[in-house]
Order: structure tokens, then C-alpha cells, then sequence
């Protein structure tokens, strides 16, 4: 039974992140300013603290009103997100993340809470419809292609390690995603920028500059946490299979995409690589990390295969 | 001479480029990139099988990708290459960094630069005192605040944030040491395999090992003793309609007599490894092993026990072989397919429905011929060598095929003997292995995860005041500069060291850009 209300709750949760989704996306689409010229090239960088990522020009009443549901909704679906992760743990009697399904449900559900608070805290609103976007994307497929039913864990999931690599994991896949995205908008807006701020909604993004130096932090946070995510699954894999590295396809995947966030944090810190470049390293960095994820999951088979699900 | 010192120049500047940031990572990107076909293609080390289905799907170009070593990409040469250009290319910028770093430490901060009205933050005003209290505040304020501080006659510079390269080169040592962890785990450690049945014990010897693989540096004579007996081993399946039929748990009962005679029972599971004396005891498989008589036509036992039968498919229909080479008048053997749960497929073949033994049934036909002379060569335990062999036949001509159940009987046709099922036990493959280095890996592991943390949120920063001397105020210009980006708060520290040298601050308009 508690089964069942997990699923409902999740897929609620889907279905209110399409209509938070739909409302952002009116919200954009309802931007009429046109932005000043002068705001226009290089001078994003006067601000620095989190609060000036706000979006700067005045916002109509409709566009306002618009966001604001976005937001609402996004919040209630948080809730009903997090409420269904917690009732599938409950039903599993152990930490839900032991199969795909379970996995991308709590990845999502860090992800919304680590929105929620960039948007409710910093003022980070305008990640609203990107976000909404991957949230209705990865829980409308968790709903329907990735999910399986309650079951135990296989005997190779029986370790403390499972908690702390899968949490690392997770942690580290929403500040990917949320980097990744602030260089996806990062790339938009920077084009925008160049051909003369023709408004619109990307008026209400920061500059290039600041979303810039956002995938920056993000991918900063991120990056050492997969790290750890690697060496604790290392570890694991020394202590259960009694070999640290064992090139499975999961294990070599994760390896590419430590290194080309290695490579993006060298290029960025030593060479001084900045915008565009570093942003598509940045955005090759969260395909090779949504491959090994998805991909390796359901195309190879390898040690990691835990998706549960009958092919 | 003159061919000497060309080589030493091209020597040097071969290694000034291995040894740039830009080429190490062009290597890592390079690493990177040949790491993918690894991930994508069957590779022969972990799935031998997937390789040699690979290469008869795609016959035109996919024995050109094996000569290319991409269906063991991970021990290929030019992998190899990679990743050891890399590793020289690592040390070459570890060490000239880290002599610089102990060469910053051990000196004071840098002096201001001549002008400081182009940094960031920069203020400028009037303060009343001589320039050394203005510069005393100054100091204090910057010590309180755990800069590193020099001073001079007219200027003040300090420099906060020296852990970030601490960590930075912590990170970078590591990460050279797990590899040579690594190495020397591969060089000095061994790793077998051995099946043993229920009831039956292993003892830690070269030839018990089924599989076995040595770095290069380990001697079998290193091969610590021990016995091991498998008492019990308890297997669970998921009976319920979710994912029905996968592994739920498995639990060894291990008799273990060390080296030194002492013996305990201990449990062994797939995340519960054992460690006797140095080796590491891991659970990596488990299968069925009828348990048969063979009668010959005499009516003398040819042979009696459990047969390791290897399983094919996640309901663990097994395969193979049992052998009674000193049946007379001829010696026999049988190819055999147990199935743990047995049921009649639609097409009317036997299929196995569950990987519990629920209905245990054996399939066998049967092969005779005459004695063969001992040669003592060693022989496929699996595999039926069936020169000198015959398959008997029905009436027709088809193959002879027995299904037994267990406690069931079979009597060959024309008196050759018969075959008994007497039942099944299950047998476990172990892992052997040791990891020297271990413990080098995982230090060095968790302290390069640290010292990556500390390298990412370190931010260094520099402060400076210089000041002109006035007849009673001193004039003073402070400015800071931050070498990281990403970092805020620089403006308000300008602004707190200001009103601790005693000047309200006006920050000049152009200069409120603090990270550029």
C-alpha cells in the first residue's frame, strides 16, 4: 500500500512539473521589455554576491504572476517528490536508490530541493523553466520507462558503502545538471549578448558573465564529490570483488567523465579558458555523465547493472 | 660535441613540452577518449565471449579493430602510451610546483606592485597619524586575520589562502601514489579462482587454483597455507512476482584452518569478504553439482560424488560432464544437463523455470567405449574428449537421451552399468587474492579527495597598503587581488582593513569590480 501511494506521489509530482514547466514557459514567452542597450556587453561582473544572480529589469505583472505559480507548483511538487521517495523507502524498508528507478527519483528530488533553495534563497528564479524542463524530462521517464516494482536488494547492494556511494552519487549528478545548465543558458545568452540583447526572456537571465561563473561554482562543488564518488565505489569494489579497478563499463565511463570535468576545471583554472569553450566542455562533461548514467545502464551489461528492469 | 649538445637541447625541450600544463592535458583529454571504446566494446578480459560474437557479427571490420587492440583496450599498447606520458608528464609539473610552493612558504609575501590604483577594491584617502601607526593598525588588522604579512618602510602586502596549492599539490602526490599503489598491487599480488562443492575443502596451493594470475614479481612459493572447507552454503532467491528469481542472498559457512593449525568457522558473503592471514577471500559464483553413481557393466562403482556443473543461464541450467574412466568392460561417461527447477517448454523441451532447486532433474546421454590408457595429461573436467567414444543410439538411431529424477536409477541399454542421481549440493567459486599496496591506495585515495576539496575552496587573496607621509596624515592606498575567480567579498574586506588604518571608506566608483 505504501507502495502504491509512493507511485502516486510520484507521478503527481511529474505531472505538476509539466504544469509548472508550461506556466515558466508562458512566463518566458510573456516578456515584452526590451532590455536597455547599455546593460548589453561586459559589464556583468559589477555584481557578485548570490542575490545580484537575480534577474535585473522590472518584470510585468503577467510575466511576474506567471513565474510565481511556476514556482508554487514547483514547490508542491517538491513536496510530493520527496514524499514519494521517502514512502518507496519506507515500503522497501531500506534507502531507496537500489535500482534506476529509485536512483533517478532521489537524484531529481536533490535536485528540486537544491533549486528550490537557489531560487527561494539567492533569487535564482530564472532556472525555472530549464529546470522544470529536466525535472518533467527524468521524472516522466522514472514514471514510465525506468520503474519496477519493490523488491530487496541483490546480495552485491548489501554494504554501508551502497549508502555513501549512491548519496555521493546523487549529490554530485544535481550540481552536474544544475552546472551544466547554467552553461547551456551560459552559451544562449552569451549569443544574445553578441547580437545586441534583443530581449525577451533571456533580458530576465543574468549576464553571461555571472551564469558563467555559476557552472563554474556548481561544477567546482560538484566535481570533487564525484571524486569521492569514484574512490568510495573503488573502495567498495577492493573490499567486495577484491580488486579497486576493474574497467567495467560503469567504472570507465565514470573515469571519462572525471576527466573531462578534470580537464574543465584545469583548462579554466590554469589556462584561463572562460565562456564559450569552457561551457561546451562543461555541457560534453553532462552528456558523458547522463551516458554512463542511462546509457551504460540500459545498453551494456557490466557489474553496475542494477536498472531492474526486464529487457 | 656539437650532435651531443643538439641532443641535450632537443632532450630539454622534449621534456619542457611533455611536462606543460597544455600537453598533460591534451593527455588526459586523450586518456579520456580512448577510455570510450573500453566502455562500449565487449572487451576480451572481463567478457571473453561478447568479443568472439562481436567479431563473427561484424566479420569485415571488426578483426581489424582486434589487431588495433580494441577488444583489450585497457591492456593495449598504445593505452599503455597514454597513460604513462601522462604519469611523467604529471611528475614533470608536480616537482618544479611543489620546490616553488616550499620556496613561497618559507618567503614572505610579494611587495606591492608600483601602482595600486589598477587592482581591485582600490581605495585612496588620508588618515591621521604617521605612516608606521597607520601601518601598525594595518599589520594587526591583517595578522588578526591570519595573513601572512610583510612589512616595509612604506607599504604593508599580506597574503591569505596558502592551502589552496597545499591542497592542489596534495591532491596531484596522491594521485601519482595511488598509481604506484596500484602498480605494485599488480606487480606483487596474485588472484585465483576455485570451485569447491559443499563438503569439500580447498587448501592454498598452486594446483587447486582453477584459474590463476600473478603480477609479475610474485613467486607461487609465496602462496601463504591454509585450508578452507565449504560446511554449508545457503542461497536465496526472490520467490515473490517482483523480479522473480533474483538473488537475494547468499551466505557461505566456512570451516578455515590458518596457517599456523588454528581453526574457526567463519561466514562468508558477496560483501563480506574473508581475510585469512593475507589473502582475501571473496564469493564470486555459485552453481549446482549432481550428486551420481556410475555402475559399470560389471556391476563394480565406477565412480561416485558430485559433479561441478557449470551454469548457463540465470535459471541455472547447467551443463556437464561426468566421467568414469575405469568402467569395464567399457569406460563410460555422460554429457548432462542438470536443471534446478524443471519444466516441459513449449516446444517440449526441458527448460529450468526457477534458480532454486525446486524439481532438480538430470538430462544425460550416454557415451562407451574401451579402456584408454592412462597418460596422466591433464583434461577438461567440462569438456567431453569423445575420441574413442561412441554415443549409444535407440532403436532408430537418435541419441539416448535419460532424464532422472533424484533417488532415481537409470540402466543402460545391453548391461553397460547404470546411472544414479543421488542428489545435487551446491558448490561455491572463490576468489583468492591479496592486495599489497591496499593500504598505500586507499590512503592516499582519501587524501587526495581531500586535498582536491581544500584546492577548490581556498581562495587565496592579497591585500595592500603603501602610504605617503604628510605633515601630520598620512596618505594611504590600499587595493586587494584575488587570484582565483569566483570568490565575492573582496570589496568588504578592502573596506574593513580601511577603517582599521583609520580612513572612512569612499570607494572610487570604476573600482567596485572585484573579480575580473
Amino acid at each position: 500500500m505504501t507502495a502504491y501511494y509512493s507511485s502516486l506521489a510520484m507521478v503527481t509530482s511529474a505531472v505538476l512539473y509539466l504544469v509548472a514547466m508550461t506556466m515558466h514557459a508562458a512566463e518566458w514567452a510573456s516578456v515584452r521589455t526590451k532590455e536597455p542597450a547599455t546593460v548589453a556587453v561586459g559589464t556583468g561582473g559589477t555584481r557578485s554576491d548570490w542575490e545580484s544572480y537575480e534577474a535585473a529589469p522590472a518584470r510585468t505583472r503577467r510575466e511576474d504572476v506567471l513565474g510565481r505559480m511556476g514556482l508554487a507548483i514547483t514547490v508542491i511538487a517538491a513536496f510530493t517528490h520527496v514524499l514519494g521517495v521517502v514512502l518507496r523507502g519506507v515500503a522497501a524498508g531500506r534507502a531507496p536508490w537500489g535500482n534506476m528507478y529509485e536512483f533517478v527519483t532521489t537524484s531529481l528530488a536533490i535536485a528540486v530541493l537544491t533549486y528550490l533553495v537557489l531560487a527561494l534563497r539567492f533569487g535564482m528564479r530564472w532556472l525555472g523553466l530549464p529546470v522544470t524542463l529536466l525535472l518533467t524530462i527524468g521524472q516522466g521517464l522514472a514514471v514510465t520507462v525506468f520503474y519496477v516494482d519493490v523488491s530487496e536488494l541483490m546480495p552485491a547492494l548489501h554494504s554501508v558503502w551502497f549508502l555513501i556511494h549512491i548519496i555521493a552519487a546523487a549529490t554530485s549528478g544535481a550540481a552536474f545538471n544544475i552546472g551544466g545548465i547554467a552553461a547551456i543558458l551560459y552559451l544562449i545568452r552569451s549569443r544574445n549578448e553578441q547580437v545586441g540583447g534583443s530581449g525577451g526572456y533571456l533580458s530576465r537571465l543574468p549576464s553571461a558573465e555571472v551564469l558563467d561563473r555559476i557552472s563554474y561554482r556548481f561544477l567546482a562543488f560538484a566535481f570533487p564529490l564525484w571524486t569521492f564518488t569514484v574512490a568510495a565505489g573503488a573502495i567498495w569494489a577492493q573490499y567486495a570483488w577484491g580488486r579497486f579497478w576493474g574497467w567495467d563499463p560503469k567504472e570507465t565511463m565514470s573515469l571519462v567523465t572525471w576527466i573531462i570535468y578534470a580537464g574543465y576545471l584545469h583548462a579554466r583554472v590554469t589556462v584561463g579558458w572562460k565562456g564559450r569553450r569552457a561551457a561546451i566542455v562543461a555541457i560534453v562533461g553532462l552528456v558523458s555523465f547522463w551516458f554512463n548514467f542511462v546509457g551504460i545502464n540500459l545498453l551494456v551489461s557490466g557489474l553496475h547493472s542494477y536498472s531492474g528492469i526486464q529487457r | 660535441m656539437s650532435v651531443a649538445r643538439e641532443l641535450v637541447s632537443w632532450l630539454r625541450f622534449a621534456w619542457a613540452t611533455l611536462t606543460s600544463m597544455r600537453t598533460a592535458l591534451i593527455l588526459l583529454l586523450v586518456l579520456g577518449i580512448a577510455a570510450i571504446p573500453g566502455s562500449l566494446l565487449p572487451q576480451r578480459p572481463t567478457s571473453p565471449i561478447g568479443v568472439s560474437d562481436y567479431l563473427a557479427a561484424n566479420p569485415v571490420w571488426a578483426p581489424w579493430l582486434d589487431r588495433l587492440g580494441f577488444f583489450d583496450v585497457f591492456g593495449s599498447v598504445w593505452f599503455a602510451a597514454i597513460y604513462l606520458l601522462l604519469f611523467i608528464s604529471l611528475i614533470g609539473c608536480i616537482l618544479p610546483r611543489t620546490a616553488g610552493y616550499l620556496k613561497a612558504l618559507r618567503d614572505l609575501p610579494s611587495a606591492p606592485p608600483g601602482s595600486l590604483d589598477r587592482l581591485p577594491g582600490h581605495t585612496a584617502g588620508t588618515a591621521v597619524g604617521t605612516p608606521a601607526v597607520v601601518l601598525d593598525a594595518a599589520e594587526a588588522h591583517l595578522r588578526a586575520r591570519r595573513y601572512r604579512v610583510r612589512r616595509e618602510a612604506d607599504s604593508v602586502s599580506a597574503e591569505r589562502g596558502y592551502l589552496r596549492e597545499t591542497g592542489n599539490l596534495v591532491f596531484h602526490i596522491c594521485l601519482v601514489l595511488t598509481l604506484i599503489g596500484l602498480a605494485w598491487g599488480s606487480l606483487f599480488s596474485f588472484k585465483g579462482t576455485a570451485i569447491i562443492v559443499e563438503g569439500q575443502a580447498f587448501s592454498n596451493t598452486l594446483t587447486q587454483y582453477d584459474e590463476f594470475g600473478a603480477g609479475a614479481a610474485f613467486a607461487p612459493s609465496q602462496l601463504s597455507p591454509f585450508t578452507l572447507k565449504l560446511d554449508d552454503f545457503e542461497v536465496k532467491f526472490e520467490t515473490g512476482p517482483v523480479q522473480q528469481g533474483a538473488a537475494r542472498d547468499f551466505t557461505a559457512h566456512v570451516t578455515v584452518t590458518d596457517a599456523d593449525g588454528a581453526t574457526t568457522q567463519q561466514v562468508l558473503e558477496v560483501n563480506g569478504p574473508l581475510s585469512v592471514g593475507s589473502n582475501n577471500v571473496h564469493l564470486l559464483g555459485h552453481g549446482y553439482a549432481p550428486v551420481v553413481t556410475v555402475r559399470d557393466g560389471s556391476g563394480q562403482v565406477a565412480f561416485s560424488g558430485p559433479v561441478v556443473f557449470l551454469p548457463q543461464d540465470a535459471n541455472f541450467r547447467s551443463e556437464g560432464v561426468i566421467k568414469a574412466p575405469d568402467a569395464r568392460p567399457e569406460r563410460l561417461a555422460f554429457e548432462g544437463i542438470f536443471l534446478p527447477t524443471a519444466s516441459s517448454s513449449g516446444s517440449g523441451g526441458m527448460v529450468s523455470v526457477f534458480p532454486d532447486a525446486l524439481n532438480p532433474q538430470l538430462l544425460v546421454n550416454v557415451w562407451a567405449g574401451p579402456p584408454k590408457a592412462e597418460t596422466g595429461a591433464p583434461e577438461n573436467v567440462y569438456a567431453l574428449d569423445k575420441a574413442g567414444l561412441t554415443q549409444l543410439t535407440k532403436g532408430g538411431g537418435d541419441p539416448l537421451r535419460a532424464g532422472l529424477e533424484v533417488g532415481t536409477t537409470y540402466q543402460l541399454p545391453d548391461g553397460r552399468g547404470s546411472l544414479s542421481f543421488d542428489g545435487w549440493k551446491r558448490w561455491t567459486k572463490l576468489q583468492i587474492s591479496t592486495s599489497p599496496g591496499g593500504w598505500l591506495v586507499l590512503v592516499s585515495v582519501m587524501l587526495a579527495v581531500l586535498g582536491m576539496a581544500v584546492s577548490l575552496t581556498v581562495r587565496p587573496r592579497r591585500l595592500f597598503v603603501r602610504v605617503h607621509p604628510e605633515t601630520t596624515t598620512t596618505t594611504l592606498s590600499v587595493a586587494g587581488l584575488d587570484r582565483v575567480e569566483g570568490r565575492g567579498g573582496l570589496t568588504d574586506e578592502v573596506a574593513a582593513l580601511v577603517a582599521a588604518c583609520g580612513l572612512e571608506a569612499t570607494l572610487a566608483a570604476t573600482d567596485d569590480e572585484e573579480e575580473q
